[in-house]
């Protein structure tokens, strides 16, 4: 796996500011190799494998449910209500757009 | 040349404050882990380069820090703190059962002497422990499955487990409080727990002998004494000289005996420390002045330490972890306000100077005397 290189296909993923900087993530998005069906749960598997820090910090550990303040786009729709295990758009599988992984706008 | 080194939780990252034996002229680090929580960070007293940081948000949860070089550099390490078996419930604000949850580590207590072996209080109230330096963790289930476990109830910032403090005397023995459950003692290395809150009163429980339900804020213990105990509770400073089997009360002439912190001299195991707090409804220090109040006679005769700190206009609070000395040869006290000042002194709380004035709102503060 390779991370933001030029010509390498994969899924993108975009973080939060506060996640990137806990796994010291220098670029805007992650590229991450993921088995189709592309899924968010199969994505995050894969991205928290790869970063073990962020475990815990998008979905609970144990019930692997999204964090209440955590939200997930993709093509522009919010995704973040969909069953971890619904397929992404192939856009998304394909690489053209990224997996948003959103704070939700809360507090201060 | 001894030297200390404070370290700062605030509401928006970790501060690490560093000086030279006379604590005159300060370095300043961070902040670590800018724009997070950081509720507690703490240093092993056997490898005091060894720290622990609790880093938590709201949206992305608990991360648990850990520094190898005395906070230069940190890494994170495990964060899953998973209750042992079905946790089942406690009691809701409204009295109703609510499961338990975790939400995040409210103080770190490395062991005093393992540098890898720490525990972790934490919310909803529980007691973890890593024996790896935080690879893994472990809950110390016998505390959350004593029989009062459903009776437990969150007090306003939630039901936490703030306090953990290790008797350097006896391995076996722990103490802890939760608010608003108590304290409560282990002399099996945690593995059974027993209550220890009698002649505690609240106004808000009727049963004057309740075995839980306190809300105690703060405790602390002098090494040399571990059976006297200091208690600041929501309301009233009480007193154990009989490691907690019963407590009597020591407010005496303090101004209000609402509070947070309390804190116990490092060399003179009478003298006890506390930041009283107007009330359970305005958390700021009464009459604009903020003011540490220090007995010599373990209790009931206060005398205010007001130099150096504003006497004029000041509405702060000082919260429960946010107290610590130093054990040089004059003892240093330090602590920190909810308005990002800390506040250090080098003669036992006779005078003060801020070490920082503009911090975010301080959580926590802890201080390492190195040699």
């Amino acid at each position: 796996m390779t991370e933001g290189g030029e010509g390498v296909a994969g899924i993108r993923v975009a973080l939060p500011y506060h996640l990137r900087t806990l796994a010291k993530i220098e670029s805007a998005e992650v590229r991450l190799e993921v088995a189709a069906p592309v899924t968010a749960k199969r994505v995050l598997d894969v991205l928290e494998a790869r970063y073990p820090m962020l475990a815990g910090t998008i979905r609970e550990h144990g019930t692997g449910q999204r964090r209440a303040y955590m939200r997930i786009f993709a093509c522009e729709e919010d995704w973040s209500h969909e069953s971890m295990d619904a397929e992404l758009p192939e856009a998304v599988a394909a690489g053209r757009e990224p997996l948003l992984i959103l704070g939700a706008i809360a507090g201060g | 040349m001894s030297s200390v080194r404070v370290l700062v939780g605030t509401r928006k990252g970790a501060f690490v404050l560093s000086s030279d034996g006379k604590r005159k002229d300060w370095k300043v680090s961070g902040p670590f882990f800018a724009g997070w929580e950081i509720y507690h960070m703490k240093g092993s007293t056997v490898d005091p380069n060894r720290l622990y940081a609790s880093q938590s948000s709201s949206w992305s949860g608990q991360v648990v820090q850990r520094s190898d070089d005395g906070g230069a550099t940190w890494n994170p390490v495990n964060n899953n703190f998973a209750y042992a078996g079905v946790p089942g419930t406690h009691q809701w604000y409204d009295g109703t059962p609510h499961p338990w949850e975790f939400k995040r580590v409210w103080h770190f207590e490395p062991s005093l002497t393992d540098a890898d072996t720490v525990f972790a209080g934490v919310e909803d109230a529980a007691l973890f422990k890593s024996t790896d330096a935080g690879a893994t963790w472990e809950e110390l289930k016998g505390l959350r499955e004593h029989g009062t476990g459903p009776q437990w109830q969150p007090g306003a910032g939630g039901m936490c487990l703030h306090t953990v403090i290790l008797d350097p005397s006896n391995a076996e023995r722990m103490y802890i409080a939760i608010s608003a459950a108590g304290a409560f003692r282990t002399d099996d290395g945690g593995k059974s727990w027993k209550p220890i809150n009698k002649g505690l009163k609240s106004q808000y429980i009727p049963d004057p002998n309740a075995e839980v339900g306190h809300c105690v804020h703060h405790v602390a213990m002098h090494g040399s004494r571990p059976n006297v105990l200091f208690m600041q509770k929501h309301w009233d400073v009480m007193r154990s000289d009989n490691a907690g089997d019963s407590w009597h009360e020591v407010s005496g002439n303090l101004p209000t005996d609402f509070g947070f912190v309390i804190d116990v001299h490092a060399h003179e195991p009478e003298t006890v420390f506390v930041v009283p707090i107007k009330s359970d409804a305005e958390h700021f220090v009464p009459e604009g002045k903020l003011r540490v109040f220090r007995s010599k006679t373990g209790g009931n005769e206060w005398e205010a330490l007001e130099k150096g700190l504003p006497q004029k206009d000041c509405y702060v609070n000082v919260l429960r972890d946010a107290m610590a000395v130093d054990r040089l040869d004059t003892c240093g006290v330090y602590f920190g306000t909810s308005g990002g000042q800390v506040y250090a002194s080098a003669d036992a709380g006779d005078s003060w100077t801020p070490i920082v004035r503009d911090l975010p709102g301080v959580l926590s503060v802890e201080v390492q005397t190195l040699a």
